[in-house]
């Protein structure tokens, strides 16, 4: 299943936080910027019900305001 | 590193860069991480094949497949971002099901052949039905996914080689009320701002444009100057609840075609507030009154002109006393509040305000009144073609405006001008080096017209490339039949099997993309060019290439005399001999190779990013306001009342349907119903109801309900509190679904200006199955 880069926009005030609850969810990798109000977040998901799950999730997190996509690899057998 | 803890790292740099290209200076403590190898994958630069928003992407590319993409960091469109559907495009170039091999129907069915063969017969049919038929017997039908080389090539071949000016593109059902919307107001086609509008605005007024899932990446900007400035307000205005009035500050319903009384109040409320701006509208505008009662084109052969006469400001405010907000609040659904609220808006002078509109406004009766009532709106305040304040009109398509508009392959337009116009004419046949007299100068017949013809036995051959129309017409039953009618011949080039293919005589195997090289023109005046980058499958050609060998086979040699090699950079450069000068000039081949894309008008090296104001446009006069389209250098505003549409609810069919998109899926999913996570996200076609309705009707997600209009009838699953949430009295349903085709059921009535049907409005009755 496909790796995936976003950059992820906090609700306000609430980087340091939305940081914590995305790393807390196993496919996520956030990165927080050091001097603005944005992260980086990498995801791996294994098949489709994981990323189902993984959106699912995401959903409900409070201290995120919107996501975009930035990237995505789709083929691991290059 | 292991490969899937190296592809990590490098999604990661993908971020990180276009973290940097949208917050220049942003630090990230692993930024180490950004100089990561690209290993195997090799990085290649192209507009996104989908939507009109024509976001740069870099297509990572290993072992002859594409097997990446991310939004390019250096386009100034999407600083890196991608959405869902662009990421997923590279995905939709390897459906199991890609046709590769020409096909040619005998004895009723479909048989394979060889490309040279296919090519011979196409080119035969159409010799044979000129010859019984006429040259206006044949046709050529495009669109807004055809890239510029392709229009140019049918242009060239349709109007200056056969001499035939049937020549349409599905942008006429999409963005046509938007060109007369700016002729008729500018004189010039397209918008005069760009996308650098957005980071300056404070107010967004969305009119009737869904930009959450249609233009998803111009969208996540306007979010993200919210974010950063504060000072920015979004306001929905719409006749459905959507991801975007969700999204927004302030969402405002109205009744379908209640539009066009709103922006008429607005204007009321401006001109009696003293919001006017004077010293603008006395140097730069001048009022116009266009004909009333202007009919809807549901009958053949309708004809409408319409003409301006010249008013006064004071006829013009007088027009406007029947538009007080609390006089329209019955008919458009919006209270007098919230309409002086919009009206506070505009009237602010230190708000930047920026109207966005797309479908909404354009596939509608009055398509080009609206947008001429935006334009008055923006007019009327000055707030326009300086950063931040402007009207917008988006598209749909990547290369709607690029291909359709520039190029001109509609009916009644030439790679520059009209047909109309000796001038113009005298300018084609030149640079096309044939007589003039070869380039009729009657404009035939627009997309409805020309399947009506069709119908009618008018026209006998018709060539179809990049589109669906089998999907998209509306009325679609009367024009299914009419392509099954005796002694029709179909030739259609697409790149998987769609229901056009299924009634085709001639199926032409296409290159998608980038298995060809070509450009795309996007909604802000960008050129796009992308390089041929993998092998088409099987016997695919490009559709340029296709029009060419027919072309040659009619004896139309020495209109394309370009080499298989280099013909595309060849036609670019016959081709922008057409917009030399400061009002179009392009940009040249090789400079559109290097960049992420450039703006026209490319003057001295330079872009113009805003058109008609002498600070950033160096053919306007005097460097002021010059709106240079218009002879007297002026824009009018125009008086365009409230007209009803031609079918509303009544007691047979008392609920209003309108139609559209979702975000997961291209028009009519012909490529996106092979991606399978987009497939499985939308797998198939739904009525929107709204909950109240629903309740009344006993109807819940999932039963099945039947909708008829006067046209046919459809049984679909139901959604109720799903996606999006229609006002009480009307449903939505999305066209992408080829299996549940709600065109049966549209109306083919159209702006009679633009000629573009709406597909936004008709009378239907719901019933649980
Ligand atoms: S917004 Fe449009 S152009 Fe940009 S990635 Fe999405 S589909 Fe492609």
């Amino acid at each position: 299943m496909p790796i995936k880069s976003y950059i992820a926009f906090p609700a306000k005030g609430q980087r340091s936080v939305l940081s914590k609850e995305l790393n807390k969810l196993p496919w996520c990798e956030a990165i927080p910027a050091e001097n603005k109000d944005v992260l980086v977040l990498v995801t791996d998901t294994k098949d489709q019900k994981e990323e189902d799950l993984f959106q699912e999730k995401l959903n409900k997190i409070k201290s995120l305001d919107h996501l975009t996509l930035v990237s995505g690899f789709n083929d691991p057998g290059f | 590193m292991n490969r899937r803890i190296f592809m990590k790292r490098l999604a990661a740099a993908s971020a990180f860069s276009a973290a940097a290209s949208m917050f220049p200076g942003i630090i990230f403590a692993e930024e180490q991480n950004s100089n990561v190898p690209d290993g195997p994958i090799s990085w290649k630069k192209s507009p996104c094949r989908f939507c009109g928003v024509g976001c740069g992407l870099l297509i990572g590319l290993a072992n002859g497949k594409a097997v990446a993409v991310k939004g390019d960091p250096k386009s100034p469109v999407n600083k890196g971002l991608c959405c869902v559907k662009g990421y997923h495009s590279v995905m939709s170039l390897y459906g199991e099901d890609r046709l590769t091999k020409p096909l040619v129907r005998k004895n009723g069915r479909m048989v394979e052949t060889s490309m040279e063969e296919a090519l011979d017969l196409v080119a035969d049919k159409m010799k044979e039905t000129i010859a019984k038929y006429g040259k206006d017997s044949v046709s050529l039908y495009g669109s807004g996914q055809w890239t510029i080389p392709d229009g140019y090539v049918a242009s060239k071949l349709m109007k200056g080689g056969i001499g035939t000016n049937n020549l349409e593109a599905n942008a006429r059902l999409c963005m046509a009320s938007a060109v007369t919307g700016f002729i008729s107001s500018f004189g010039m086609d397209e918008p005069m701002g760009c996308y650098d509008d957005i980071d300056h605005a404070n107010v967004f007024v969305l009119w009737g444009n869904n930009m959450a899932e249609m233009h998803p990446v111009l969208f996540s900007r306007i979010l993200d100057n919210r974010l950063k400035r504060g000072n920015v307000k979004v306001i929905d205005l719409a006749t459905r609840t959507t991801r975007t009035s969700v999204a927004a500050d302030r969402s405002i319903l109205f009744k379908p075609q209640g539009d066009l009384a709103i922006a008429n109040a607005i204007c009321y409320e401006i001109i009696q507030n003293g919001w006017v701006n004077r010293k603008f509208v006395e140097s730069h505008c001048t009022f116009k009154q266009g004909k009333s009662n202007i009919g809807y084109g549901l009958e053949d052969k309708f004809k409408f002109k319409d003409e301006a006469k010249n008013i006064s400001f004071e006829e013009f405010k007088h027009f406007l006393n029947d538009y007080k907000p609390e006089n329209v609040e019955d008919l458009t659904g919006v209270s007098a509040k919230d309409i002086k609220y919009l009206a506070s808006l505009f009237g602010d002078p230190n708000k930047k305000v920026m109207s966005l509109w797309c479908m909404g406004a354009n596939q509608h009766t009055r398509g080009t009144w609206i947008n001429n009532l935006i334009y008055n709106i923006h007019l009327l305040t000055g707030k326009i073609s300086e950063p931040g304040n402007g009207p917008f009109s988006l598209t749909g398509q990547p290369s709607a405006c690029g291909t359709v508009r520039e190029v001109g392959t509609l009916t009644h337009k030439l790679p520059h001008g009209v047909v109309a116009n000796e001038k113009d004419r005298k300018m084609a046949a030149e640079i096309w080096q044939v007589p003039v007299e070869n380039i009729p100068a009657k404009p035939s017949y627009h997309t409805v017209e020309m399947f009506r013809a069709l119908d009618r036995g008018d026209i006998r051959f018709m060539w179809i490339q990049v589109t669906n129309p089998l999907v998209t017409m509306p009325k679609l039953n009367r024009y299914k039949a009419a392509t099954e009618k005796e002694d029709r011949f179909i030739v259609v080039s697409d790149v998987y099997p769609t229901p056009t293919t299924e009634i085709a005589d001639v199926i032409l195997p296409s290159a998608m993309w980038i298995e060809r090289e070509g450009m795309y023109g996007n909604s802000e005046r960008r050129t796009q060019h992308f390089e041929q980058m993998l092998e088409p499958p099987g016997e695919a050609m490009s559709d340029t290439w296709q029009l060419i060998e027919v072309g040659r086979r009619l004896g139309y040699e020495k209109l394309f005399p370009w080499s298989q090699e280099t013909h595309i950079e060849e036609i670019w450069k016959e081709y922008t001999r057409f917009h030399k000068g400061k009002k179009h000039g392009m940009a040249s081949y090789e400079v559109l190779k290097d960049q992420p894309g450039v703006q026209w008008p490319f003057v001295d090296g330079k872009e113009t990013k805003w058109r008609f104001n002498g600070k950033y446009d160096p053919a306007c006069k005097d460097g002021g306001f010059d709106f240079y389209g218009k002879p007297e250098g002026k824009a009018w505003i125009w008086v365009r009342p409230y007209e009803a549409p031609p079918e509303s609810p009544d007691n047979d069919f008392p609920f209003w349907l309108n139609t559209g998109r979702v975000l997961e899926h291209w028009h009519t999913g012909s490529m996106t119903r092979r991606v399978p996570v987009l497939h499985r996200a939308v797998p198939h076609s739904y009525v929107e109801l709204n909950p109240d309705d629903a309740t009344k009707l006993n109807i819940r997600t999932g039963d099945k309900v039947k909708l008829v209009s006067r046209r046919g009838e459809i049984v679909l699953p139901a959604s109720v509190n799903q996606r999006a949430q229609p006002t009480r009295g009307q449903v939505f349903v999305p066209f992408f679904d080829e299996a549940l085709l709600i065109n049966q059921l549209t109306l083919d009535a159209f702006c009679p200006i633009s000629k573009q049907p709406d597909y936004k409005k008709c009378a239907v009755r719901v019933e649980k199955v």
